[in-house]
Order: C-alpha cells, then structure tokens, then sequence
C-alpha cells in the first residue's frame, strides 16, 4: 500500500514566452527528463506574474512555485525580468515570515539555448520539494473537495 | 458556461506514443463545459483543421482547446482555422502536450495524467478568453544593416534592387569585413578583392543605400515597423565629405608606427590612413592614439597637404536618428584570443601564424606581398605545419583559459586545404602537413576540393592533434604531434606552423542583442525563431539575422543567407501595415485612482494620463484622473498590471482571472 501513499508534488511553472517557454520547448525538442508533477503556464513575461498568482497556487495545494523568466539584461521587453526579481523577493521574504520553507519558491532564468539547463532545474525543484514534503501551511482546506 | 471543443493531436507518434490520446480526449469530453472532444494523427494538417472547422459550426462551438505541439510551433495556424469557421481567433487555446508532456515523459499513465491537466488547465483559460480584433501600426519603409561585410553588403544590395532605402551600419572606417583580408575563395580559388570589390562599389553608387563607416548603434527603441535608431558616426577627424581620397596625407604623415587592423598588425601604416586602396568609402581617417597633433598639439602636417581641407582636429562624434521598418544583424566574427594556446608557441614565436595571418602573408597587398616568407627572417619556409581546431570542438573549460569553442567552425578544413594546395602549386618543394580531428567537407565540390589537396598536390594529412610547438635555436619549430592512426609519436621539423583558430561572434554582438532583444544562445551566437523553417529571423518580430552572428558559416552559405534575410525583410517592407498584438493591456477607468504606478513601470511609455468626468453622488459631476493604454505602442509585456495597486490594469489574452483559473486547475 506504500505505494499509492507515495507523494505526487504539484508543482507550477510561470514561464516567460520569449525565454523559459522556448527553453522548455527546447527540452522536450532535446528528449530532456524532468518530472511530470512540473506544470507550466505561459506567460508573456515573468514580470506579468502577480505574486498574488504565487500565494492562490500555494492556497490550492501547490507544492512548490518556480518562476523562470529571460536572463538579466536579455529581457524581450527589456526590464520585465528585473521587475520580476525585485517582486518575488518581496514575496519570498513575506513567505518566509509566515513560516512558509523558501525553497518552496523560486526564481531561476532560464534563456531560449538552455532546454538542459530548464529540466536540470525542474529535476532539482522536483527534488527540493519531494524532501519537504507536502504544503500544508498556506493550503486552504476548503479548496479541497473532501470538505 | 461556453461551449467548448476540445481536439487532441497524436502528431503521428510523436504525441500518441507516450501519452494515451484517446484516453485524454474521453476524459476532457465529460468536463462540464465540453460539448465535443476528439482526437487525430494530425491536427495541423488539412483534414485535421477542418474536424475544428466542421465541429465549430456543428456543435456552435464558442471557445476551442488543441492538444498538441507548443504553441510557438502551431497557434497562428489553428488560430487561422478558427477564424475561417467564423470564431474569433483568439478563442483558442493550445495545450502544449507534445515539448512539454509526451517528449519529456517516457511514463504512458504519467504522461496521459498530465496532459489530461494541461487540456484542463486549457479549457479554464478558454472560458475566460475574451474576442480580440488586432489593431493596425504603419510600417517605415526603410531598413537598418548592422554590419557592412559580405553578409551586410549581400542583404543591402538585395533590399536596395528592390526599391527600398536601407542603410548599412559599419564600426569599421570601411565596409568590407573579413572579405577584403582574404586572398582566394574556395572551392574555386577565385581572388576574393574581385569579386568582392565590385559589390562594395555597387553599395557605395546605389542610391538607395547610405553607408555610416565607422559608426555604431548606440540605442534601439521602438517595435517592428517602427524602429527608432540611434547611430554614432565616430571622429575621423577627416571631412567625409570633402575627402578626395588622394592619400598624399597618408603618405606625408611622420607617423609611422601604427599597427594596421586590416593587416592584423603584421604591418605598419601612418596614422592617418586609408584601411586598403579599395576602400568603401574611399576616405582617410586618422588614429587618434598616434596622431602627434592630436596626442602633443604639435605637427598638422596632414591638414597642410590636404588640397580638399577635409582635415578636421576639432571633429566631434556625431549622433544620426532615423527610423526603420526592418533591422538586420550581419555583426559577423572574429577568430578567438589564442593566449590560451600557450602549446602551440603562438606568443613566442613570429612563424607560428593564424590562418587569418596567413591569409594575409599570401595576399598580394600583405606584409610579405604575397610571397610566401617566415616573417621572422623573409625566408621562404620548407615545412609547413597546419594544425586545425585550435579552440573548435573542445569543452569549454578552463584549460585554455576559457577560450576554447565546443562547436565546430565549419570554415577551417575547407581553408586550410586551400592554404596547403596553394603551398604545394606554388612552392612544389614545401613539405605541407595537416594535422586533423576529422576532416569535414560537405557542401558542393568541396570534398572534391580536399581530395585534391591530397591526392593531386600530395599534402600529408595526418589524423591527430599536436601537443606541442617548440621553438628551436635555429629558428626552426620543432612539432611534437601523435599519429592516432598509426599510433605513433611525431616529431616534424617545421619552418612555420598555422593554427585554424575557431572563430566566435563579434563581441560588439551583444550588447546589440541586447539593444535589439533579441535572444542569443550561450555561445553569443544570434538565435533564430526556428532552427529549421525560419532560420533567418529572430525570435524577436522585425530583426533579421544575417551570416555568422547566427552561427558559423563559410561565404557562399553566408551569401545565401544574406539574401534570405533580405528577402525576409522585404515581405515586411512591402507591408503598408502591420496588425499589431492584440494581447495589450488595458485600464478599467472605474476602478482606476490615477497613482502612476503602471506608468512608472511602463517600458515603452505606452500609459497616458488624462482627467475624466464621472458621475457622483446625487447629480455631482467628478472628474478624475485616469489612465489609458496606447494600443499601438504596448507591447503586453504585463509589468503595469502587476504595479497596479487597485486592479484597474488587467492584459488581453493573459488575464488575472486566466492565469487564477490555469493555477486553479492545475493544481485541483
């Protein structure tokens, strides 16, 4: 029975188009491995991401929250990713007061070339969260159907 | 709740395979809101976007999810097909269960699970999606070449015959690049000045081309069709336009010392200076470095001679602005810094030469007027040693200091049989050996082409690398090299040894990357937007790319692709409007209290203010202060609806309550 307890992660992904998403692509394109518990959203921009995004994926029983944008200085739109990076530290910091583990976020840029380097750190986060365990802290129990 | 379609692609195995598409068309089918799912080999293909069509008008279908490839590979096509059945087209949504599902999972139950939450995640987008028209913007009918060799004069030429004005961006004080230092091309040997001079004259006489020497891009703003450039037109300290280009103050200048870039500093030139007799434009320039006026205040003798008066010591740089529709990158290479290479002597030793140097040795305007000497003593070299992939092909790690290139350069085999063929005709008593990794030939007439260099002129190709170049006392190079064939130890007596040093992107490539936004890969090569059918334009939309910054490649490829990307930037040129990204943002002026957040973080000033009249309590007029997005200028980049404290700024297409309901589905 051990093995239907084994613990799935539910892991989400915000993507910048221009950057992340192509290095995702470009795993697959390259038969690169990394969990299936990684879900991605797309996003124009990793500065389009609202931390509110962040903390409603955490609310609904998220694992872990990966955001991944352009390189510093290579952003499509310029600054977005500088943005980004000022807000998730804002974010993270805040989390981290509430008692909610850091690694469980993270912000990570991965460019169009780098289709290794976006499944060796899903592969990492993937890891990262299976030894933290399960989200329990900013779960809202009413989202869960069992209530 | 909107009636939605859901079609699953098996893209022939590619999907099917690893996930069970059947199994994934069932299961969406009875999601509340799906009136009709299916599934088929190819979604993409005719047939398969007429299922979407046909399920549209039968099942009134109001939103439609595709589970298939990426989105960036297929959206514009089902986004088409949507249309044409009367739906707006961006009532679709694509799952991408193919990069991002079936080719990552090698799992069926796995890969079938998450593609199910990927279609789900899909279909809560679609629910929301809201019908987008795309506005129109204009395009400038003008387009921007940065970089003036073979590959920049290539696309201009092209762009110029075909009626469109295109100016040409050159750091350089000539166009020309690396061309004009190369003596003979192959396969055919012909001489590289001839046929390349002649182009540079066409560019400098065709009315529709303007070349900026010695100038370069400073900043980049603005969109495709619409691209506001800045260009910085360097100090010459010589009048362009008054220059005759005589050379007297070439030759009177007392300055002698000045290491010549055209000649890789195995020459010296005056510092004033015209790079090359055949240079375009055909006008001096003077090193400000060496110039005794310019570095002492004292001499001017360049100006007394100057019958024209174009001298100018008092030159400033200047800034060009100037809009453009279309911008191509053609930045070219550069060999890599050998001073990793200690082994092959290269700092200690004048005879031990890059294939560039040596290039210049047999070039009849070079140090040695194109005979073949050691440049230590003038003699005439017995033995000559080639050594290829100096850099290429190795990993990029810190034993040569970081140098070394883990691609191949493609160009060296090809011209180091060139160099040795040229060694054996004309000097048939010189003993030529190449030592080699693999010898890479395709391409029409060049194995051909090798194969002569060994079986016609006898050059003693060897399989293996050298490890070591040793100077002797008597000016001789002793060569230490293994056979691997053989599996011997060499040791070769030479009298001058060439290194096939890789070549890598000019390095003023990416801060132009970065100007342009336009991705590079981590070798500082320009991405394309699709390694295989759009290989010559950039992900970013209105920057084309053209010859090796998009990755190494020899004249006649590089030649090809210049006219590609011409080609590419004229469809864009011929266009009198473009249709804009319809994904923009857009303010709620309701909830809106005018604070200038988004506008702060607004990369492209896109977010205008302006005082509104609302209606008050019991019959009061307000006016506030409102913000609204120009259509036309934003970009939907998102920054702004973040900044927003009170949720007025919300993005067509990526809404907050789209990616909520995305989050929510993935993680139910």
């Amino acid at each position: 029975m051990q093995v239907n307890n084994e613990f799935k992660p539910k892991i989400v992904a915000f993507c910048c188009n221009w950057c992340s998403y192509a290095g995702a692509d470009l795993a697959g394109t390259n038969r690169a491995n990394y969990p299936a518990d990684v879900k991605i959203i797309r996003v124009p921009c990793s500065c389009r991401v609202n931390p509110i995004f962040i903390l409603r994926a955490f609310q609904r029983g998220a694992d872990g929250v990966i955001l991944c944008g352009c390189h510093p200085g290579d952003c499509h739109y310029t600054t977005g990713n500088y943005y980004a990076r000022r807000r998730m530290t804002m974010l993270f910091s805040m989390l981290n007061y509430l008692g909610i583990e850091k690694e469980r976020t993270r912000v990570e840029w991965v460019s169009a070339a780098e289709g290794a380097k976006f499944a060796e750190t899903m592969n990492e986060f993937t890891e990262t969260i299976l030894k933290l365990g399960e989200n329990k802290r900013l779960e809202d129990l009413r989202c869960k159907k069992e209530w | 709740m909107r009636r939605i379609g859901v079609f699953v692609c098996h893209c022939g195995t590619n999907i099917a395979s690893t996930v069970d598409v059947k199994a994934v068309a069932e299961t969406l089918g009875k999601e509340p809101a799906v009136v009709f799912a299916t599934d088929y080999p190819y979604m993409c293909s005719e047939a398969g976007q007429n299922i979407i069509k046909e399920a549209i008008k039968e099942h009134k279908l109001e939103g439609v999810v595709v589970c298939s490839c990426s989105p960036r590979m297929h959206e514009a096509t089902f986004r088409k097909a949507v249309a044409s059945a009367g739906l707006n087209p961006y009532m679709l949504e694509v799952a991408n269960i193919r990069e991002q599902c079936s080719w990552i999972h090698k799992d069926k139950e796995e890969g079938t699970a998450k593609a199910i939450v990927l279609g789900r995640a899909a279909i809560a987008k679609v629910q929301l999606n809201a019908p987008l028209t795309a506005g129109e913007s204009p395009v400038v009918k003008r387009a921007l070449v940065i970089g003036g060799g073979i590959a920049g004069i290539q696309t201009a030429l092209d762009i110029a015959e075909a009626g469109y004005p295109v100016d040409i961006v050159e750091k350089e004080p000539t166009i020309g690049g690396k061309m004009t230092q190369i003596d003979k091309t192959f396969p055919t040997l012909d001489c590289s000045s001839c046929i390349l001079t002649p182009k540079m004259v066409e560019c400098s006489q065709n009315e529709n081309i303007t070349i900026y020497s010695y100038s370069e891009v400073e900043a980049v703003t603005g969109f495709v069709g619409n691209f506001s450039v800045k260009i910085r037109r360097k100090k010459r300290y010589v009048d362009e336009t008054k220059c005759t280009g005589c050379g007297i103050c070439t030759e009177k200048c007392p300055v002698k010392n000045v290491p010549s870039a055209y000649d890789l500093g195995l020459k010296n030139h005056r510092a004033i200076y015209i790079p090359f007799a055949q240079a375009i434009p055909n006008v001096a320039v003077i090193d400000a470095d060496y110039c005794n006026k310019l570095t002492k205040g004292k001499c001017g003798i360049c100006s007394k001679f100057c019958s024209a008066g174009a001298i100018n010591y008092e030159q400033e740089d200047q800034i060009v602005e100037e809009k453009y529709g279309a911008i191509i990158a053609a930045t070219g290479y550069n060999p890599i810094s050998l001073d990793g290479y200690d082994e092959y002597a290269y700092s200690q030793s004048k005879d031990v030469v890059t294939s560039l140097e040596f290039e210049r040795i047999l070039k009849a305007d070079g140090p040695t007027e194109g005979h073949l000497e050691r440049l230590s003593d003038g003699k005439q070299p017995k033995t000559i040693v080639f050594v290829q992939c100096v850099g290429s092909r190795q990993s990029a790690d810190a034993a040569h200091g970081g140098c070394g290139k883990e691609y191949c350069s493609k160009i060296c085999c090809m011209y180091t049989a060139k160099h040795a063929m040229y060694c054996r005709e004309k000097y048939p008593d010189t003993d030529v050996y190449v030592f080699y990794i693999d010898v890479r030939t395709p391409g029409k007439n060049y194995d051909e082409f090798y194969r002569r260099a060994v079986e016609q002129y006898g050059v003693h190709y060897i399989k293996g690398m050298v490890g070591k170049v040793a100077p002797q006392a008597d000016g001789s190079l002793m060569v230490q090299a293994s056979d691997l064939l053989s599996n011997e130890q060499l040791h070769i007596k030479a009298d001058m040894v060439v290194l096939a040093a890789a070549i890598e992107p000019n390095k003023s490539a990416r801060p132009l990357a970065t100007m342009l936004t336009a991705s590079m890969d981590t070798n500082d090569f320009f991405t394309e937007a699709h390694a295989k059918l759009r290989p010559v334009e950039s992900p970013t939309a209105g920057v084309f790319l053209s010859g090796v910054c998009q990755g190494p490649k020899d004249i006649p490829e590089t030649v090809s692709q210049a006219s590609a990307a011409a080609a590419k930037a004229l469809g864009l040129l011929a266009k009198d409007k473009l249709s804009c990204n319809p994904c923009v943002a857009h303010s709620d002026e309701m909830m809106c209290n005018g604070c200038s957040s988004c506008a702060n973080v607004c990369p492209y000033g896109a977010i205008t203010y302006s005082d509104k009249e609302f209606r008050g309590p019991n019959r009061t007029t307000l006016i506030r202060r409102v913000a609204s997005v120009n259509a036309a200028v934003c970009q939907g980049c998102g920054a702004c609806t973040v900044a927003c404290p009170s949720g007025a700024m919300d993005l067509k297409g990526f809404s907050t309550s789209q990616i909520m309901a995305e989050v929510d589905a993935i993680c139910k």
